[in-house]
């Protein structure tokens, strides 16, 4: 696989989890699994006003995105946060910050330094 | 963790001497290591070449969304698109907006990077614009689990 591949796919993947953190109702799921705990779809779904159905809906979104994983508890299916995704998504975020203290310390530079004679 | 970058500097030196700086695109192309083939106009896509030692195979491009006179530059493009296999053009963009507020002799420049959850799929992207403040105010949440195990 080129890099050139790898890269799309990582940008994909990116783009899929922006998407997958883009509803309230996901992000409230994340929220309550960012616990740690591994929690059943029974258990998501006490104290909220969606049904199982939806909340099933919204974590296979997020389990797409690699947000969270179903494992097995015993007969039980139990979703889990994964953490990579938003670390991923975290430090790409920082890589474009840091390229942008760059550039700006340059502009800072080259607007600063006194005119030509 | 948040969808933008934004950042504030301050210059010393005039609005006037800044706004140069970001918008006539040969000094544009002195501090930001590009070689630009024309001038920004609104609406046109500039292309050019980095002149970063080490990256001078990479081309550049991005588009000019707004001028503003020594008030706001906005363009488009797409951030870190350094892999020269890659087809940027069919990756979601983001907006660059520099704002320049005078400050007695000096410039306070903000800068901010946006729409980093733009995605391909439209059906996608308008289910996150629906939400996106509450999502902004979420993740600092998620983020604050994150940082003490990071």
């Amino acid at each position: 696989m080129s890099r050139g591949t790898n890269r799309r796919a990582a940008l994909k993947v990116r783009a899929s989890v922006f998407a997958a953190l883009g509803a309230e109702a996901r992000l409230a799921l994340v929220e309550k699994l960012s616990t740690g705990e591994p929690q059943s779809i029974s258990r998501l779904a006490e104290g909220s006003a969606l049904t199982r159905q939806a909340i099933t809906k919204h974590l296979r979104v997020l389990e797409n995105a690699g947000v969270v994983q179903s494992v097995r508890v015993g007969r039980e299916s139990r979703f889990e946060f994964r953490q990579e995704p938003l670390k991923e998504l975290q430090s790409y975020l920082e890589r474009v910050s840091e390229q942008w203290d760059e550039a700006l310390a340059r502009l800072k530079a080259f607007v600063e330094k006194p005119l030509r004679e | 963790m948040s969808n933008r970058i934004e950042k504030t500097i301050e210059l010393n030196a005039p609005v006037s001497r800044v706004w140069r700086a970001l918008t006539d695109h040969h000094e544009f192309g002195e501090w930001f290591n590009v070689k630009l083939d024309g001038p920004f106009v609104p609406g046109k896509v500039s292309n050019g070449r980095i002149t970063y030692p080490g990256y001078e195979h990479l081309t550049f491009e991005l588009v000019t969304q707004k001028i503003e006179p020594e008030r706001l530059f906005a363009f488009s493009w797409h951030p870190y698109a350094i892999d020269p296999k890659v087809d940027y053009s069919k990756e979601p963009s983001t907006l660059v907006e520099f704002r320049l507020e005078p400050k007695d002799k000096s410039t306070v420049l903000h800068l901010t990077e946006s729409g980093f959850d733009a995605i391909p799929e439209g059906r996608r992207f308008e289910a996150f614009r629906k939400n996106d403040e509450g999502w902004i105010e979420q993740l600092s949440n998620i983020k604050k689990y994150l940082e003490p195990k990071a």
